[in-house]
């Protein structure tokens, strides 16, 4: 690596300013359709919070709070498409 | 790359790309019949090689029935057993994309045969990890399904679309992890390079998926720059991005760069 340490903020600060406003304004548009109950926008919620945690690996416990945590195989789906967040049934 | 245009092959050799490699993977449809893979196993044995040559890529494969439809047993195990028609072709490296899609019996009991037959044939594997919820639950079960297999030798093994929460599982047990980069909804170049950061770079290989959906064939090379910015040198970056690969696939002595 470089002697020079690159700083990571000014690479990554836009983006993440853009991201962050993109998921703000995705929560103002559905409450504004009355489209808020729905349980992908729910787990949604529940991650936000790791945003703000101090511990690292935010990232891995978001990717945790929207997966299946079961562990046996089902016998049979009726669907082959994945949603983003575990439904209700899972 | 049976779903890109040329213009993704002209991107690709401007870019330096040497070799790509294409598991048999889901046509964005279901196959009719084990005739539609027979045939769809000579497109990318006979045809799609010399497709890849007119920009002087090398083209590799990998042959099986993909997750997606190995819900259905009967058709699945017709697939398989056409497979060694095809395993002793120059560009075919081994058994894959095999793996999970939604998590059933029948695609854990399909990945298992796929499995046997990697075996049987003496093949690498490249195994498929779910998307999005299905991934954690998915990964579990196909690093147990691996593991419990006496004959299989993990540095023969990838497992493809690793994310944060699942790279540890793989690396852990001594299989080959896959980062599979997408300009949306998965695994980007930059969280590419974070997992790097977090999980080391021995036994990774990142790779720009290019199937039906949207892709960036280029994602290999925007995460190379994503390491030059961070500050990581040439030889880090050609590591990761160069012989890494061309160590695993090295491991099939068909696999030679022009």
């Amino acid at each position: 690596m470089s002697e020079k340490k690159t700083n990571l903020v000014d690479l990554g600060f836009m983006d993440a300013r853009i991201k962050l406003i993109d998921i703000a304004a995705f929560l103002d548009r559905i409450d504004r359709h009355e489209q808020s109950d729905d349980y992908r926008v729910a787990a949604l919620k529940e991650a936000l919070p790791e945003l703000l945690s101090a511990e690292p690996g935010r990232a891995a416990r978001v990717l945790n709070l929207l997966s299946d945590q079961s562990n046996e195989p089902v016998s049979e789906s009726k669907i082959q498409g994945a949603f983003g967040a575990p439904s209700p049934e899972q | 790359m049976v779903s890109r245009t040329t213009d993704d092959y002209m991107a690709l050799a401007c870019a330096g790309c040497k070799a790509v490699n294409e598991p048999a993977f889901w046509a964005g449809f279901d196959r009719a019949s084990s005739q539609g893979f027979y045939d769809y196993f000579r497109q990318i044995t006979e045809y799609e090689p010399k497709r890849a040559a007119k920009f002087c890529i090398d083209h590799y494969c990998w042959l099986c029935i993909n997750p997606k439809e190995s819900e259905d047993v009967g058709l699945a195990r017709e697939v398989i057993s056409i497979i060694p028609d095809f395993i002793d072709c120059d560009n075919v490296l081994g058994i894959g994309e095999i793996g999970l899609n939604k998590n059933t019996r029948n695609e854990l009991q399909i990945l298992e045969e796929h499995i046997q037959l990697a075996v049987d044939h003496d093949q690498m594997i490249l195994v498929h990890t779910p998307h999005l919820e299905d991934k954690l639950k998915g990964t579990k079960l196909i690093v147990d399904a691996l593991s419990n297999h006496s004959s299989v030798d993990p540095s023969k093994v990838i497992i493809d679309h690793v994310e944060e929460h699942t790279a540890p599982l793989v690396i852990d047990k001594g299989f080959w992890a896959g980062m599979t980069l997408y300009p949306e909804s998965k695994v980007t170049p930059n969280r590419a390079v974070d997992m790097l950061e977090l999980y080391g770079h021995e036994r990774v290989w990142m790779n720009s998926a290019c199937d039906w959906g949207v892709s960036d064939p280029l994602s290999v090379p925007k995460a190379a720059l994503e390491m030059k910015r961070r500050g990581y040198d040439d030889s880090f970056i050609d590591k990761v991005v160069y012989l890494n690969p061309a160590q695993f696939m090295g491991q099939n002595p068909k696999f030679k760069l022009s």
